[in-house]
C-alpha cells in the first residue's frame, strides 16, 4: 500500500524521495515505517497519523498520512 | 535592597521609594499587585489614573540563566482588563543592575505635550524632552538615541502606533545587537505609555551597584544545575536553538490546528513555505543568523537575524506567531515579505498577533485581496501616518477592524484577538483563551504543550476531558515564571524534570536570602491571577466575558470538531 510521509525539524532529512507516495507493506506501524527509513527510534518524540497522535504500534491504512516529530516547542 | 521609581509624567519628576508592602514580588506578580492596589479599575486607560509598570523579575539582573525578562503592566487600552505583556531585550538586566525593581509611570501631561525621554543612571534619573523623535518609527529613534546615549544603553520604547494611542500598540525593546526587535506586544500597553508621552526610557548601567545575592556558593550550585536542565531537555536545547519558535508551523499544522484563513480551516497547504525548516535554509543560504539569544544569559537562544536573498537584514525575533498571523491566516505563503510584515510591526510599535488578526479581517472585509503580501504591507504602514484614517483603524486591532469593516468572523476574547493554534483542535488552550485574566492570550495556560507537543504530559487535545485542570494548572504556573522573570521557554525543561521547581526556588532563597519553597512558587502564581481575577471583577468583567466568538461552534477541517465548552465549564480553570 501507499501512504505519505513526512518527517520535520531535525529528522527531516529521513523524509523519502517520493513522500507523497512511499510505498510500505500491507500490516505495517508506524514503528516499521520509522525504521525503514533509518530513524532512531529515541528521536522520535511525536507521530501523527492522519493528524491524530499515534502510539508506534499504530497499524497504517492505505492512503494514510504520517508526520514525524523530533521533540520541539515554541510560543 | 531594589526599590520603585515613580515617574510623574505631568510634571516631570522622579522619586525612588521603598518597596514597602510591595517588597519580595517581582514581575507580573508585582505588576499585577500595583496595578491592583493604585489603579483604578474603572478608569480610563488612557487618562491621568492609569499607571504603567516596568518590572524585572525576583531573578532579574543575576546570573540566572534565562532570567532577563521584564514585565509591563497596566489597565489595558484594548481589552479594558489587567494586562501583563511580558518581553526580552537588554532593559530588564540594566534596570535591576541599578538597583530598581520597577519603574512606575504615573499621571499624564496635557495631550499636546512634547513627547520625552527618561534617561536612568546610576548618576540619577532625567527627563529630556525630545520633539526630534516625535513620530519616527522605533528602528530610527533607537539608531538616534543609542548613538546619543551610547553602546551600554538598553532601550524602551515606542513607535508611532504608541504615540497615536492605538490600541494593538506595543513597546519595544532593543537587544543585544541594539535592535529595538523584542516586544512587549499584546494588550496595547504602547499606548499607554504614549498616553503619558514617553517616546523612550534609556537604561544605562555603567557603574551600577548590581544586584545582590546572599548566598553565592548556594546560588553557583543552583544555577549549575539550572543550566544542566535546560542544556539537557531536547526542546530548550535543540528544538529551540535549531530552529526557533517558527518550528511549530509544521506540526501545528500536522495536528490540524493552524488556523487558515481566518480560521476557517485546521492546515493551510503552503505551511512548508512558512516553516521554522524553511527559515533555517534560507538564513544559511544567504548569510543570516538561525541562532541568537535575546538577553545575556539565555542558554536557548532561540532567536535569529533573517535576510532578504542579498544578506540585506529583513528581521529578527521572527516568531512563529507573527509567521502564521500573516502567513497561514491571511493566506500569504512569502516568508521574506512575512519578515518585512513583523519588521513593520516592531518599527511601527504593533503586536504582531492583532495586527495578523485584523489584516485577515480586512481581507475578510474586502479591503485588500486574499493572499496578498504588498497589499497587507501597505496596509500596516498606514498606522504610521496619524492622519490616515485606515491607519488609525488598522492600528486599533482585530475587533475595531471587524467593527469598522463589518466583519463577523472576528476571532477575540475580551478584545484581543487570538494566537496561532485553533481552540476547536487544541482544546486546553482554548480553555486559557477564555479564561485568562488576560483576553485571549496562548503564553497564559500554554495547554499547546501537553495537547500536542507531549511535553509535561499528554491530554487529547481534540477533548474536553482535562483540560480545564490542565489550563488552571498551567495559568498558575505561568504567572509564577513570570514574576520570577524566566523565559517561558524555560517551562519546556521544567514540565519534564523532577527537580526543576525546586532548583528554582533554591536560586531565589539564595540571591534573597529568604526561604522559598516549592510552596511558595505556587503562592506566587495563585496570588498574582489573585490580584488580576479581582481586578477585572472591579472593571466589569463578568463569567459572561470568558468564552470563545460563536463561529468557534462550526466545525473545523480536517478533524471536523468544535468548541463545546460552556462558560460554566470554564470557571474550573479560574483560582477565584
Amino acid at each position: 500500500m501507499h501512504i505519505s510521509v513526512k518527517c520535520f525539524a531535525t529528522l527531516a532529512k529521513h523524509t523519502p524521495d517520493g513522500a507523497d507516495r512511499f510505498e510500505v507493506a500491507d500490516g505495517s506501524t508506524v514503528a516499521d515505517v520509522i525504521a525503514t527509513l533509518g530513524i532512531p527510534a529515541e528521536a522520535v518524540k511525536i507521530v501523527f497519523l492522519d493528524g491524530v497522535a499515534a502510539a508506534p504500534n499504530a497499524p497504517l491504512g492505505d492512503g494514510c498520512r504520517l508526520g514525524i516529530f523530533p521533540a520541539v516547542g515554541g510560543g | 535592597m531594589a526599590r520603585l521609581l515613580r515617574i510623574d509624567t505631568k510634571n516631570r519628576t522622579s522619586a525612588f521609594e521603598n518597596m514597602g508592602a510591595y517588597a519580595g514580588l517581582g514581575g507580573r506578580a508585582l505588576t499585577s499587585r500595583l496595578v491592583l492596589n493604585e489603579v483604578p479599575a474603572l478608569c480610563h486607560p488612557l487618562g491621568a489614573a492609569n499607571k504603567l509598570v516596568a518590572a524585572g523579575g525576583i531573578l532579574t539582573g543575576t546570573a540566572a540563566a534565562n532570567s532577563g525578562r521584564i514585565s509591563l503592566g497596566a489597565k489595558s487600552p484594548l481589552t479594558g482588563g489587567i494586562k501583563e505583556s511580558n518581553s526580552g531585550g537588554l532593559f530588564a538586566q540594566k534596570m535591576a543592575k541599578l538597583g530598581i525593581q520597577a519603574m512606575v509611570f504615573e499621571d499624564k501631561p496635557a495631550d499636546d505635550a512634547a513627547p520625552v525621554v527618561v534617561v536612568v543612571t546610576a548618576g540619577g534619573v532625567s527627563i529630556v524632552e525630545a520633539p526630534e523623535l516625535a513620530g519616527l518609527g522605533t528602528y530610527a529613534a533607537s539608531e538616534k538615541l543609542l548613538a546619543k546615549y551610547g553602546s551600554r544603553a538598553a532601550l524602551m520604547l515606542i513607535g508611532p502606533a504608541g504615540e497615536t494611542c492605538r490600541m494593538a500598540a506595543s513597546v519595544q525593546f532593543t537587544d543585544p545587537k541594539g535592535r529595538p526587535a523584542r516586544a512587549a506586544g499584546r494588550g496595547g500597553l504602547g499606548a499607554v505609555m504614549g498616553s503619558k508621552k514617553i517616546k523612550a526610557v534609556v537604561v544605562d548601567d555603567t557603574d551600577a551597584p548590581g544586584v545582590p545575592v546572599a548566598d553565592k556558593e548556594a546560588f553557583k550550585a543552583a544555577n549549575k544545575r539550572w543550566v544542566e536542565i535546560l542544556g539537557s531537555h531536547p526542546v530548550t536545547s535543540q528544538g529551540l536553538p535549531g530552529f526557533g519558535t517558527a518550528i511549530l508551523v509544521n506540526i501545528i499544522n500536522e495536528a490540524g490546528a493552524l488556523p487558515t484563513k481566518n480560521f476557517r480551516f485546521g492546515r493551510f497547504d503552503h505551511a512548508a513555505d512558512i516553516s521554522g525548516e524553511k527559515m533555517v535554509e534560507l538564513m544559511n543560504a544567504r548569510g543570516g543568523k538561525p541562532k541568537e539569544g535575546c538577553h545575556p544569559g539565555c542558554v536557548i537562544q532561540c532567536s535569529q537575524t533573517y535576510v532578504d536573498e542579498k544578506g540585506g537584514y529583513l528581521s529578527s525575533g521572527l516568531e512563529y506567531e507573527t509567521v502564521w498571523a500573516f502567513g497561514a491566516n491571511c493566506l500569504i505563503n512569502d516568508m521574506d515579505d512575512i519578515a518585512r510584515l513583523d519588521h513593520a510591526c516592531d518599527d511601527l510599535g504593533l503586536d504582531t498577533i492583532d495586527m495578523g488578526n485584523a489584516v485577515a479581517v480586512a481581507m475578510d472585509g474586502g479591503i485588500i485581496p486574499w493572499g496578498d503580501s504588498k497589499a497587507a504591507l501597505a496596509l500596516l504602514h498606514r498606522v504610521g501616518d496619524p492622519s490616515d484614517s485606515l491607519g488609525r483603524i488598522m492600528g486599533n486591532g482585530a475587533k475595531f477592524a471587524g467593527q469598522a469593516f463589518g466583519v463577523s468572523r472576528v476571532a477575540e476574547v475580551k478584545g484581543q484577538a487570538l494566537p496561532a493554534y485553533d481552540p476547536r483542535a487544541v482544546k486546553g488552550v482554548g480553555v486559557t483563551y477564555a479564561t485568562t485574566p488576560m483576553g485571549a492570550d496562548h503564553t497564559a495556560g500554554y495547554a499547546v504543550c501537553q495537547n500536542i507537543l507531549k511535553c509535561g504530559g499528554d491530554v487529547n487535545p481534540m477533548s474536553k476531558a482535562g483540560q480545564v485542570e490542565l489550563s488552571k494548572n498551567l495559568q498558575i504556573a505561568t504567572a509564577a515564571i513570570d514574576s520570577v522573570g524566566f523565559c517561558l521557554f524555560v517551562a519546556f525543561a521544567v514540565l519534564d524534570t523532577a527537580d526543576a521547581v525546586q532548583v528554582m526556588c533554591d536560586q531565589i532563597a539564595a540571591v534573597t536570602g529568604v526561604k522559598f519553597a516549592p510552596e511558595d512558587f505556587l503562592a506566587l502564581g495563585v496570588n498574582t491571577l489573585k490580584d488580576e481575577l479581582t481586578f477585572n471583577n472591579n472593571a466589569g468583567f463578568t463569567t459572561k466575558h470568558d468564552q470563545l466568538p460563536e463561529f468557534f461552534s462550526e466545525p473545523l477541517s480536517p478533524h471536523n470538531t468544535s468548541w463545546d465548552f460552556t462558560p460554566e465549564e470554564l470557571q474550573g480553570a479560574k483560582v477565584l
